[in-house]
């Protein structure tokens, strides 16, 4: 198991966003996250990489667990957000060059040399499936790229620190479907190398790429387990309910 | 209710509807063969078109729902069923009309012997039809259960109407071809059996997720 969570609790201030949660996220696979917005899951994998950190008021008790370390023990969290990379539902690159948007991150760890910051480049945006578009555009401004090259150059910045896992928060909500299916199809690629957890609105994205899904509601969650099974005879009610559009 | 119910309890309608059709189907082809009924029998030919028919509106809406709603879970099961179940219908629609034109062939000569087995079929797989539908549209899994089990009552018939016929050839030769066309009816009936079994193991599948 990549992660393993016990018994967690997470408190905004006095509210409860998660309740007594208990999940295992399995290494290279996808795990996709659903349920009605409000229902904590983009709040779990803010708390993978203590991105919830940074929320003020925001209290975590119970475990969750990276590779047998508790993440919420005594830790380089800095260590633990490079090993843990973070995609988001609106594409942020930074407005600088394509190239310095995937350097940033190792340089600021360190890495001066500009052959091995080349090397990183390449294979970066190779494993993002965007250097063939890009080799010739390295120096471009990273805001001139359309929403889709964004979103996969994010892809690729949050690559270019060799993680282990790759947290995607609503990847594909603002793209074209031509760009969400160039997503899905990286996505795939990548969970050779990388676990992926994936929170995503849309049903049949969690249906198409996912290997798990973990359904969420007002904080709970209701039911987890392999995807197809889930979507085909989920084994709450609840789980029906949602995701046959007949909850409420 | 929403948009996408109203358009499930259509698919339930339909089915229904070519259910009713096949098991037209089916009595008017028993009563033909028991009375030697050619214009009955000729009449079933024409049900069966509507059969067809009816079957082509259901994959459509079928495939209308598929591409619309992107079912999933208990909604995907019941649409990917009933694409199953509509063939196996069509099927037994097929059958009906292919023992009518044995009955048609056959011209009204008396028959050697009262097929009373093969009269037991055609109740027998009536029964297995209707009720494999009906269990469908009550989502009614013990009822599909016991359609399942209900075949071997079916293979049993077939086997007392293969012993007849062997015994009314054995008595006299003369009465082989019409051995040969009843025991193509019954065998006609025992497939009739074995869709409506898969009928009944799409609507399990349906209920629980499970192939039966």
């Amino acid at each position: 198991m990549k992660f393993s969570i016990s018994n967690m609790d997470l408190f905004y201030g006095d509210f409860q966003a998660l309740k007594n949660i208990n999940i295992e996220i399995p290494a290279n696979e996808i795990t996709a996250f659903i349920g009605p917005s409000g229902c904590g899951k983009s709040t779990l994998i803010k708390s993978l990489n203590r991105m919830n950190d940074l929320t003020e008021g925001c209290k975590i008790t119970g475990e969750i667990f990276l590779d047998g370390e508790n993440i919420y023990g005594n830790i380089d969290v800095n260590a633990l957000r490079k090993r843990v990379g973070m995609v988001f539902q609106k594409p942020n690159p930074f407005p600088m060059s394509v190239y310095d948007n995937i350097a940033f991150a190792p340089r600021t760890h360190g890495i001066k040399s500009k052959f091995k910051l080349n090397e990183i480049v390449e294979k970066s945006l190779r494993d993002a499936a965007i250097w063939e578009e890009l080799k010739d555009r390295l120096k471009k401004s990273a805001l001139s790229l359309s929403g889709g090259q964004q979103q996969r150059l994010c892809i690729a910045r949050a690559l270019s620190v060799q993680p282990d896992v790759l947290l995607m928060d609503e990847p594909t909500s603002a793209l074209d479907p031509i760009s969400t299916a160039k997503i899905e199809e990286l996505v795939l690629k990548l969970k050779k190398d990388y676990t992926i957890v994936i929170v995503t609105h849309n049903m049949q994205q969690a249906v198409r790429i996912s290997d798990n899904t973990g359904f969420f509601l007002l904080g709970e969650l209701v039911e987890y387990g392999d995807t197809q099974q889930l979507f085909s005879v989920p084994a709450n009610k609840r789980t029906e309910d949602y995701i046959t559009g007949r909850f409420g | 209710m929403r948009r996408f119910d109203e358009q499930l309890a259509e698919l339930n309608n339909m089915m229904l509807e070519m259910a009713a059709l096949v098991e037209k189907t089916i009595t008017m082809a028993s009563q033909a063969l028991i009375e030697q009924d050619t214009k009955r029998a000729k009449n079933v030919i024409a049900v069966e078109a509507d059969v067809e028919q009816k079957e082509k509106e259901i994959e459509s809406l079928c495939l209308k729902l598929l591409l619309q709603q992107q079912p999933v879970a208990k909604d995907l099961r019941v649409i990917s069923s009933a694409l199953k179940m509509i063939t196996d219908l069509e099927r037994i629609g097929d059958q009906a009309a292919d023992i009518s034109e044995i009955v048609i062939m056959m011209n009204g000569a008396p028959y050697a012997k009262n097929p009373e087995h093969i009269s037991q079929m055609a109740t027998a797989t009536v029964k297995m039809v209707t009720e494999s539908i009906d269990a469908y549209v009550k989502k009614d899994l013990k009822l599909a259960k016991s359609v399942i089990a209900y075949d071997d009552v079916v293979d049993d018939l077939f086997d007392k109407v293969k012993f007849d016929l062997i015994e009314m050839i054995r008595s006299d030769g003369k009465h082989g071809e019409q051995s040969i066309d009843l025991l193509m009816i019954a065998k006609f009936y025992e497939r009739i059996g074995d869709h409506a079994v898969n009928i009944a193991k799409w609507v399990v599948y349906s209920i629980t997720g499970k192939q039966a």
